[in-house]
């Protein structure tokens, strides 16, 4: 029998994080600041 | 007709410390760059992971006021997330990790070739039994089949090491395999592996 070689179709899907994620990214965009001294810049993270 | 506000003004109330109008771009553009992601990466977790890193990227950027309004805010989250999906496929070429799909198992091709515990168990237990079912042929036989056997040589170092012909070492392991046999059936004797 003849074998297939050809590769499964990578059909283009279309997905969606999770809502965690976006909650995280959100909640970390919240605790940031960014502190500047003297022309530095510092990150802090304010949980 | 709903309004939607754009990019640029959200990527500016965020700048001015409006963390909803962040919570919109995400959602905003969450298809586009994730199936943009998950196209190239092809693995859903692996997609998360850049997306969030993606996004922590675009977050410090913008709160640290390096954000340059050149171009559109989609296209420049779009080119960070790709260089995201190279430096992926740069880490993944060092240390490259192979996931199997419904088509191909990689565990069909290597395996593990020792035998589990309980077969090995087994084949001591076999290998035991016959060194002494080969103890009761006699030593002529033995000789020849062990020397066959166990120390690999061919029949022609056979009958050069014991001084017989080649035909005679021959029938002795032919009549050393028929006695063990017998000798096997005579005491009911179940050789399996």
């Amino acid at each position: 029998m003849e074998k297939i070689y050809s590769q499964k179709k990578l059909g283009c899907k279309l997905v969606k994080v999770r809502p965690e994620t976006v909650q995280f990214l959100v909640q970390y965009s919240q605790s940031l600041r960014i502190v500047e001294y003297k022309n530095l810049q510092f990150e802090n993270n304010l949980n | 007709m709903e309004l939607q506000i754009d990019d640029s003004v959200l990527v500016k109330d965020y700048i001015n410390g409006e963390e909803k109008a962040l919570e919109i771009l995400i959602h905003r553009h969450n298809q586009r760059i994730t199936s943009f992601i998950y196209s190239k990466v092809m693995d859903r977790d692996v997609a998360e992971d850049i997306f969030q890193d993606t996004f922590i990227k675009v977050i410090k950027t913008l709160k640290k006021g390096t954000y340059s309004e050149e171009g559109k805010f989609l296209p420049w989250v779009m080119r960070i997330a790709h260089n995201l999906i190279i430096d992926h496929f740069r880490k993944n070429k060092r240390m490259p990790m192979f996931q199997g799909t419904d088509d191909f198992n990689i565990f069909s091709v290597i395996g593990d070739e020792k035998l589990n515990a309980e077969k090995q168990l087994i084949k001591d237990q076999i290998d035991t039994d016959l060194n002494m079912l080969i103890e009761e042929l006699p030593e002529d036989q033995k000789e020849v089949l062990l020397m066959r056997i166990y120390q690999d040589m061919s029949f022609k170092e056979i009958s050069e090491n014991t001084g017989v012909s080649i035909n005679t070492a021959l029938g002795r392991m032919r009549y050393a395999l028929i006695n063990l046999r017998k000798i096997i059936d005579k005491h009911n004797i179940i050789l399996t592996n």
